[in-house]
């Protein structure tokens, strides 16, 4: 094989990754809040990008729809499980996120929808809808059932995930999208082409994880969410609302993978049901990283995307196994390390 | 009998369906179908449900229970039924290999590990040559008894259930026996189990290849009655299928894993065909539907609907009670002569920076009660720990009748008739207080897995739970008998952890807090018989905070203070020591 051949499965491989790193680092986020696996971690992949690819074609996607109808079901839910003291308070800010939020959202899009709409108006309003259907499936889905066990809870999240993958064939149909790139702009470095596509993508997922880091070490709802996922009673007990916590989670993971949707759709066509291979990947560079350390998830995301690339060049038949079976020196490495006494679980 | 008899009755109305006038054929490939799932399901009840290790993979192990077949009987002209043992048996080895990696892993890495396997091996099925890549395999013949081919979904109907069935009974003869009891104790982590003998690897290993076998009959099955295998159904959404089955229908219970099936292949049915005709023909309409009635029931019934169902029964199902004049020979001695049961000599533990036992010696003698006690954090339990192999020493040698313990791990401690309690009790919350004592048998019974599914376990058994009885009757607890373990005050389920140490047969029992939560009446009863065990022979270590209750009781007393022993004496010296009143009560001013 030639340099340049190598160094394009990198560049092609990195690039691949950062967008697993990105989705790694959600799942993680979650599950270290609410012990959620976030199956439909995919589906916001697919929601943000292909909202994103028919806003830029001048359509109104149905997701916007679809957030409204959610905050309805939120909204319900939360009279009736606050039925017994309902507070004027709790009524309207219920109202303001539940209704409010989306129906302003749904009009917003209808305003500014069009040909010509700017590209980051459009991202903007794809990260909104996918924000809100995120913040409601919590409240829908997970919320009532977040104290039963992890198993209970990831098949709650496979209902979740096939929902709303049917849903997004009835928004997208069966066709894939493509959107329109964020820059045009390209570098070139020796034999490489950087694209501002995929710089955007490096710059998106370095960000991120900063972002991320400095959230969870320096902000007082950051050690919140860090202390929900420690212990949910003890974060109760000195007045962390675990419920909130919650939602912060979902909000953060939905507009990850909104994002990582909209950088990758105008690189490569999804389809519908693209996400949940691609959030599986991301799931894969998060076990490899233990569901906990998030520079670990990243590195490995990294190892996957590269993994992948060059599978797909000497084997393309069998890139998927090899990906997905990248996981077993991986675990047996944990497994051979695992700690000698183990907490006691329900 | 009468247990058997739901089952019996059950049966016999499957027996009938397809022989009724008027059944159309469609429900009779519905049923089929249910079957299919429900044993793969039932593989998962024991799995996951009961053992506690969740499982993504199983659609994989049909397939190759399906593949093996298919290839045997198609290229090599193998006749179908020759080629049931050899699907099993791969599908046994594949969850081997497997199940060697993945279940040592704790938690949330085993579903996630299993989900990344079984899209592995999917995509495997769906790109060798010599499986038909995505085409799969098809032409494989029917099953047949002589000249009869079961070609019909009606005539394969009898093969189907007659599995489920036959599956349904094995599993739950090896839930109720020796070996069932140590992988229901699997689900609340392996400490206590271990510490009573349980091979906690060995038994996730079994519940895992018995999980996959029953898949790959499942597949065997599913081969023979659509003559054709291809990778679709072996996929990574099969395998996320299995599992709610087996979680909506109730994941602890092995008809739950029936009841499961029935609901969502029949769920799937009626949305498939009914939903086009309200909605128009929506496409994945019923996908929609279905995700969310699947959380809407979880919402509803977390449990699964079994559980549920059950609760509402108005007469609740009878427990025989164990003959308790059945006797189990004691436990092997080994030949001690040494008057010293127990010799620590400098045991060291260090956690990090802290060193949690620093040096610490002292000895048990036989027929002797000693309490060890000290301010918290003093490290009692750690020495405890040490003691049983819990955790290994970083330093120093303990010597149980003069035989050294070289870091062995608990199962071979207790082996020396070393048992003990827990500081935080570890019992089985969902099993009675009968079985939860009974584990403490284990090391006392031989059978083995396959021996309980076929019932021949039943003398060995009636052995164990006779002592099991004869000991809870011995700490006064007759009347909980056949209560759920979990349902007992704190206090009674620390006298349910000494009755199951006591099955144990041992010569010198560990107790960690034994008085703890126990009113003052207990708590001279305990007293009470803690003196009758010296009496007999055995010798107690116990670690207490009520003084009353240890001065009271206590032959002599070690002191720890901060990991270091202070003082060891009789409780009147204990009492004076200034060392002592020191640790306790601070310094004087």
């Amino acid at each position: 094989m030639n340099t340049t051949i190598m160094l394009f499965l990198l560049q092609d491989g990195i690039t691949n990754g950062a967008i697993y790193a990105l989705l790694g680092l959600a799942l993680v986020l979650v599950f270290a809040v609410t012990r959620v696996i976030l199956i439909p971690q995919g589906e916001f992949v697919t929601y943000g990008a292909l909202s994103y690819a028919m806003l830029a074609t001048g359509q109104v996607p149905g997701t916007a729809r679809l957030a409204v109808a959610m905050g309805l079901v939120a909204f319900a839910l939360d009279l009736f499980f606050a039925r017994k003291a309902l507070h004027a308070r709790l009524v309207i800010r219920s109202v303001a996120l539940n209704i409010a939020f989306p129906t302003a959202l749904l009009g917003l899009v209808y305003a500014l929808v069009g040909p010509h709409t700017p590209i980051a108006v459009n991202i903007a309003l794809a990260l909104l809808i996918v924000a809100a259907i995120g913040l409601f499936l919590y409240r829908i889905a997970f919320q009532p059932i977040a104290h039963t066990s992890v198993l209970v809870l990831l098949i709650a999240s496979v209902g979740c995930h096939l929902a709303l993958q049917g849903l997004g064939l009835v928004f997208f149909g069966a066709e894939g999208l493509r959107g329109p790139a964020l820059s045009s702009a390209a570098v070139t470095a020796g034999p490489l082409r950087f694209t501002g596509q995929s710089l955007a993508v490096y710059g998106l997922t370095v960000g991120f994880i900063v972002a991320l880091w400095l959230f969870f070490g320096y902000t007082k709802t950051g050690k919140a969410l860090r202390a929900t996922a420690v212990n949910r009673l003890g974060a109760r007990l000195v007045g962390i609302r675990t419920t909130l916590s919650g939602q912060i989670a979902f909000l953060l993971a939905s507009v990850i993978g909104a994002i990582s949707g909209i950088l990758i759709v105008p690189i490569t066509t999804l389809y519908y049901d693209t996400g949940f291979l691609i959030g599986l990947k991301g799931f894969i560079a998060a076990i490899i990283g233990g569901l906990v350390s998030y520079p670990l998830t990243a590195v490995a995301a990294i190892v996957v995307g590269i993994v992948e690339a060059f599978s797909s060049f000497y084997a393309s038949n069998f890139k998927e196994v090899i990906v997905f079976t990248l996981i077993l020196p991986v675990l047996v490495l944990r497994s051979l390390a695992a700690p000698q006494v183990e907490e006691e679980k329900d | 009998m009468t247990q058997r008899l739901p089952l019996i009755i059950f049966a016999l109305v499957m027996a009938v369906i397809p022989l009724l006038p008027g059944v159309p054929p469609f429900w009779i490939v519905l049923l089929d179908n249910i079957g299919l799932a429900a044993l793969v399901a039932m593989g998962l009840v024991l799995l996951t449900g009961v053992g506690g290790l969740t499982s993504f993979g199983q659609a994989a192990f049909c397939g190759f229970g399906a593949y093996t077949t298919a290839v045997l009987t198609t290229a090599y002209g193998v006749s179908p039924w020759l080629t049931l043992p050899a699907s099993l048996l791969v599908s046994g080895i594949a969850a081997v290999l497997l199940g060697l990696v993945t279940v040592r892993l704790s938690g949330h890495y085993l579903p996630l590990g299993t989900i990344a396997w079984g899209i592995g091996l999917f995509y495997l099925f769906s790109k060798l040559e010599f499986l038909g890549r995505n085409d799969g395999i098809s032409g494989i013949p029917p099953l047949s008894i002589g000249a009869f081919k079961m070609l019909s979904p009606d005539t394969i109907y009898y093969a189907i259930w007659v599995a489920v069935l036959l599956s349904a009974l094995l599993t739950m003869n090896l839930l109720d026996s020796r070996t069932g009891r140590a992988i229901r104790a699997l689900r609340r982590g392996h400490v206590a189990a271990e510490a009573f003998g349980v091979q906690t690897p060995r038994a996730k290993l079994l519940v895992f290849i018995y999980a996959a076998v029953l898949a790959g009959l499942s597949g065997w099955l599913y081969a023979h009655f659509q003559r054709a295998a291809n990778p679709t159904p072996f996929g990574a959404q099969a395998g996320i299928e299995y599992l709610f089955i087996a979680v909506v229908g109730g994941a602890g219970y092995v008809w739950g894993g029936v009841l499961g099936a029935a609901i969502v292949v029949i769920l799937k049915e009626v949305l498939q065909s009914y939903l086009p005709y309200i909605f128009g023909g929506q496409s994945q309409l019923e996908t929609i539907v279905f995700g969310i009635m699947l959380v809407l029931l979880l919402q509803l019934a977390p449990q699964g609907v079994w559980p549920w169902l059950m609760s509402k029964l108005p007469f609740k199902p009878t427990r025989k009670t164990p003959d308790t004049s059945v006797k189990l020979e004691h436990r092997e001695r080994a030949p001690g002569t040494s008057p010293v049961l127990l010799h620590i000599e400098k045991a060291r533990k260090q956690f990090g920076g802290v060193l949690a036992v620093n040096d610490v010696s002292f000895d048990v003698n036989a027929r002797e009660i000693v309490a060890l006690i000290g301010p918290n954090g003093a490290g009692k339990s750690t020495t405890f720990n040490l003691i049983t192999g819990v955790l290994s020493a970083t330093g120093g040698k303990i010597f149980v009748q003069g035989k050294e313990v070289e870091n062995a791990p608990p199962q071979e401690v207790v082996k020396l008739g070393v048992s003990r309690t827990f500081q935080h009790v570890k019992l089985v919350p969902d099993m009675t207080v009968l079985e939860n004592v009974a584990i403490g048998a284990h090391l006392r019974g031989n059978s083995g897995a396959i021996s309980s599914m076929l019932r021949l376990d039943r003398a060995d058994e009636a052995k164990l739970l006779a002592e099991a009885a004869r000991q809870i009757e011995r700490v006064g607890l007759s009347d909980q008998i056949d209560q759920l373990a979990g349902s007992l005050s704190l206090g009674q389920q620390r006298i349910v952890e000494i009755a199951r140490a006591l099955c144990v047969d041992p010569m010198l029992l560990l107790l960690d807090e034994p008085a703890a939560g126990l009113r003052h009446m207990e708590k001279q009863r305990l007293a009470a018989l803690l003196r009758q065990l010296r009496d007999g022979g055995m010798s107690v270590l116990l670690v207490e905070h009520d003084m009353g209750f240890v001065m009271d009781l206590a032959d002599r007393i070690v002191v720890l203070d901060f990991g270091t022993k202070i003082a060891e004496g009789t409780p009147a010296a204990i009492k004076r020591n200034p060392d002592v009143i020191k640790a306790y009560l601070g310094a004087a001013a």
